[in-house]
């Protein structure tokens, strides 16, 4: 099976004030179908570099970049945006709704875009966001949604088109740890339903909602855990030993 | 246990098996089953100490005992509720694990280090899966929580262990 997401001895330097500076040292990365990987550690370790650089928004100092089957990091601009359109979905830190929509036409956009009819795609966004509690907010501007709410929209737009591979970045970030656990939920749920995602995230607690953790720091990656699903957990309480 | 059970009796006189209750409606399927033994054990402990006194129940066949708190009981009791919880953490199995196996030479430091790792992020997931879960108390979910914030100190700490070794090691 052709892994979903690789990056062959991906490398990316940067230019600062006329030295180089190295965002990202050989690195390399094999997602399967259906895999959920968090890639974790801190600020300036290469994880948003590296995020980038497999979504295409960048390009590789060195290396390949290989997403659903194609070579990307040779493709034409043109070409890139249509792969990223049919196959993939985006989650940021910062919800980038476009503010002059309401919610649901938010999550329409990349199903018009996609060629689906108005009438079918306002039905499908209606259902998820009404899956993600938010049924009653479809016709608010952005601007009137609390950072929880904005953020569902955004998944909820990520997730519309059922891409087959969903990356985020930071995508709790500034939210509150209730509305950080339904977006996490969402991408478990897209995850149980065959989609691949690829998660960044500086906090470890969102991290470990992956299948495979992996750990960056100088560019590199320091380590990789891989965790059991669903344990059963209880009476994990410690009471003392009568003395 | 010994002053949970002090604190549950000064509400009232009680016998274990009400005890037990009391402890798990306050913390649900996080508890451990607490065998008769466990309580009983306590109790007599308590007794002994004289921090209570206990009568068999009236009409009881089976040798029920119910237990009440004494004067020095509820001395105890005070002095554990003014006496804060130790904040001090400086015991941790795992620096000693890794100091003693690296300076003997028996495993590197970076295949404890990722085996801890991974352990933490298990842990993390298991306990937010438990917050995610529908069916537990306040009380419990507070537990979790904190269990959780500790758990990502845990590993920013064994990012910076990571660190200092590998200076150690290019020094």
């Amino acid at each position: 099976m052709t892994p979903v997401l690789e990056a062959r001895s991906l490398a990316k330097t940067y230019e600062s004030r006329g030295t180089k500076v190295s965002g990202l040292r050989t690195v390399d990365l094999v997602v399967e179908r259906g895999e959920f990987v968090a890639v974790m550690g801190p600020s300036g370790c290469g994880k948003s570099t590296l995020l980038n650089l497999l979504a295409g928004l960048d390009r590789p100092s060195a290396g390949e970049v290989w997403l659903a089957g194609q070579r990307i990091d040779t493709l034409s601009e043109t070409a890139l945006a249509r792969l990223r359109r049919r196959k993939v979905g985006f989650v940021f830190q910062f919800f980038n709704l476009v503010p002059s929509l309401t919610a649901a036409e938010n999550v329409e956009l990349p199903l018009l875009l996609s060629g689906q009819r108005r009438r079918k795609a306002r039905r499908s966004a209606r259902e998820l966001l009404g899956e993600l509690g938010l049924a009653d907010q479809h016709a608010a501007a952005p601007a009137h949604l609390s950072g929880g709410q904005q953020q569902r929209v955004a998944v909820a737009r990520a997730l519309a088109n059922r891409p087959d591979i969903v990356l985020a970045d930071e995508p709790t970030g500034n939210l509150d740890s209730v509305a950080a656990r339904q977006v996490l939920g969402l991408l478990r749920r897209a995850r149980d339903q065959g989609q691949t995602l690829l998660l960044v995230s500086h906090d470890a607690s969102v991290a470990a909602a992956a299948d495979r953790v992996i750990t960056m720091r100088d560019g590199l990656i320091a380590s990789e855990s891989q965790l059991d699903v669903g344990r059963q957990v209880s009476g994990i309480l410690a009471i003392d030993e009568p003395t | 246990m010994r002053h949970l059970f002090l604190a549950l009796l000064s509400g009232g006189d009680a016998h274990g098996y009400e005890l037990k209750q009391a402890l798990e409606g306050e913390f649900g399927t996080l508890l451990p089953s607490l065998n008769a033994g466990q309580i009983y054990t306590t109790l007599a402990r308590l007794e002994r100490d004289g921090l209570v006194v206990s009568r068999p129940v009236a009409g009881d066949g089976r040798g029920k005992r119910e237990y009440q708190l004494t004067v020095e009981g509820r001395a105890a009791l005070a002095g554990w509720i003014e006496k804060p919880v130790s904040g001090r953490r400086l015991k941790d199995e795992f620096l000693m694990k890794v100091v003693v196996v690296a300076s003997a030479g028996l495993a590197k430091p970076k295949h404890l280090i990722d085996g801890q790792r991974r352990e933490y992020l298990q842990s993390l997931r298991d306990l937010n899966d438990l917050l995610d879960a529908n069916g537990k108390g306040p009380t419990a979910e507070l537990l979790l929580e904190g269990a959780i914030l500790h758990l990502k100190a845990d590993l920013s700490w064994l990012d910076l262990i990571e660190q200092r070794l590998e200076l150690v090691e290019a020094s």
